[in-house]
């Protein structure tokens, strides 16, 4: 089955990718580019990064422009499909969703509207073994996003390892916080996985923060052997 | 022992872990599990489970609807079966039902009505399907949505079938399930 895979940049729509590579055919990448930094459907910090995690893995992708308005940027998504589904001839859809029913459904509702396949690898994953998978894997992630107290700038540009695991699980305990960002508490950027052929290498970033709200913003980045 | 049967469209496909897993995450800490693919099952497995439970698919996965000699064995099985989505429709097709056109997609909310050890009154749960079943008469129906025929149960036999997808935000539908024909069967 060819799929394109709804691709954020981040570990859940790599991890998915991934997982959907292991089984079926990728054809390609689709990535809606949110100007809405509070979309509840689409991951925003360092999506252009996108483009260079596609050329590492020698995939190609479709990017779409989203004002990200609830609802609206659906008709964003179905076009970005349609447009996988006649240059790619995809018959699915693989999405990187865990446990957001408010993502799942609404990705569900597209794909049934387009009749194409919608493939959820990740769903209902326990969050804490998911993170430990991606570490064991070799997954190279930073922190790129925090959007709920307690986190704050001091997060921004972690690496995803044993550490973090224990500290986002704290927090899932003392405040409730998903560790795998699925309220969208944090966001993420994968620097390196193992379908990247080459890896990202960070060469000018710079914090935007306020709060309990941040982000970690790529300037520059290039591809670099593994 | 529960055996969980793999309903996607072939065995070891990406819909495993979407409907599959999700289904051994809730019962693990209840008993022992094995999971089979449908293609696999064979007349041993009629008997040698305490109960039996079939997996949903995927909106687009009709391959289970379209084999029902594979389902024959339903209208034999001496041990409880819950059939989640496509394991719903499959019980019924098997037992001479038809499946009506219900598209159902996100949280919804499921009346009761008819008393039985899983569920009670109204709740909320996780809809995804494109079809309901018109029940065949050796079937009561338990709860509806809308328009939509949401589950049911032999008349005579431990046999439920579920609609909605009690793994995404129902588990303990499940785990009553599993608790209810537990020590009695």
């Amino acid at each position: 089955m060819k799929l394109g895979v709804l691709f954020s940049g981040g570990k859940d729509s790599t991890f998915a990718l991934h997982m959907a590579a292991e089984k079926e055919e990728v054809a390609c990448l689709i990535t809606l580019l949110s100007k809405n930094v509070e979309s509840y459907m689409f991951h925003t910090p360092n999506i252009h990064i996108t483009t260079l995690q596609a050329e590492a893995m020698n995939l190609p992708i479709i990017q779409k422009t989203t004002e990200g308005k609830p609802e609206h940027e659906l008709e964003d998504l179905k076009e970005a499909i349609s447009e996988a589904v006649k240059a790619y001839r995809i018959e699915g859809v693989v999405s990187g969703a865990i446990d957001s029913v408010y993502q799942s459904e609404r990705i569900q509702r597209v794909c049934n509207q387009l009749d194409v396949w919608c493939v959820n690898p990740l769903w209902k994953r326990n969050q804490k073994e998911h993170l430990e998978e991606i570490v064991a894997k070799g997954y190279e992630v930073i922190v790129s996003g925090v959007f709920a107290y307690p986190l704050d700038e001091t997060w921004l540009g972690k690496p995803l390892d044993p550490e973090l695991i224990r500290a986002l699980l704290d927090l899932q305990d003392k405040f409730g916080v998903s560790p795998s960002g699925e309220g969208g508490e944090i966001e993420t950027t994968v620097l390196d996985a193992s379908l990247f052929k080459k890896r990202i290498e960070i060469v000018e970033s710079e914090v935007c923060a306020k709060g309990n709200s941040g982000i970690l913003r790529i300037k520059k980045a290039r591809l670099i052997p593994k | 022992m529960i055996l969980i049967v793999d309903m996607n469209f072939r065995k070891d496909s990406l819909g495993f872990h979407e409907f599959v897993l999700p289904i051994v995450n809730a019962v693990k800490n209840l008993d022992d599990y094995a999971v089979r693919h449908y293609s696999e099952l064979g007349q041993e497995d009629l008997t040698r489970y305490s109960s039996i439970i079939l997996s949903g698919t995927a909106l687009k996965d009709h391959a289970s609807l379209n084999e029902p000699d594979e389902f024959t064995w339903i209208l034999d099985c001496k041990v409880p079966v819950l059939g989640i989505c496509a394991g719903m429709q499959t019980i019924a097709l098997a037992n001479g039902a038809r499946l009506t056109k219900c598209l159902g997609i996100g949280m919804t909310e499921i009346t009761t009505t008819a008393p039985n050890p899983l569920f009670s009154s109204t709740f909320k749960a996780y809809a995804l399907h494109n079809f309901s079943v018109q029940p065949s008469p050796a079937f009561a129906v338990l709860a509806k949505s809308g328009k939509c025929v949401q589950a049911i149960k032999h008349k005579q036999k431990n046999i439920y079938g579920v609609l909605f997808h009690p793994e995404v935000r129902n588990r303990e539908i499940i785990q009553r399930f599993i608790r209810a024909f537990r020590v009695t069967e």
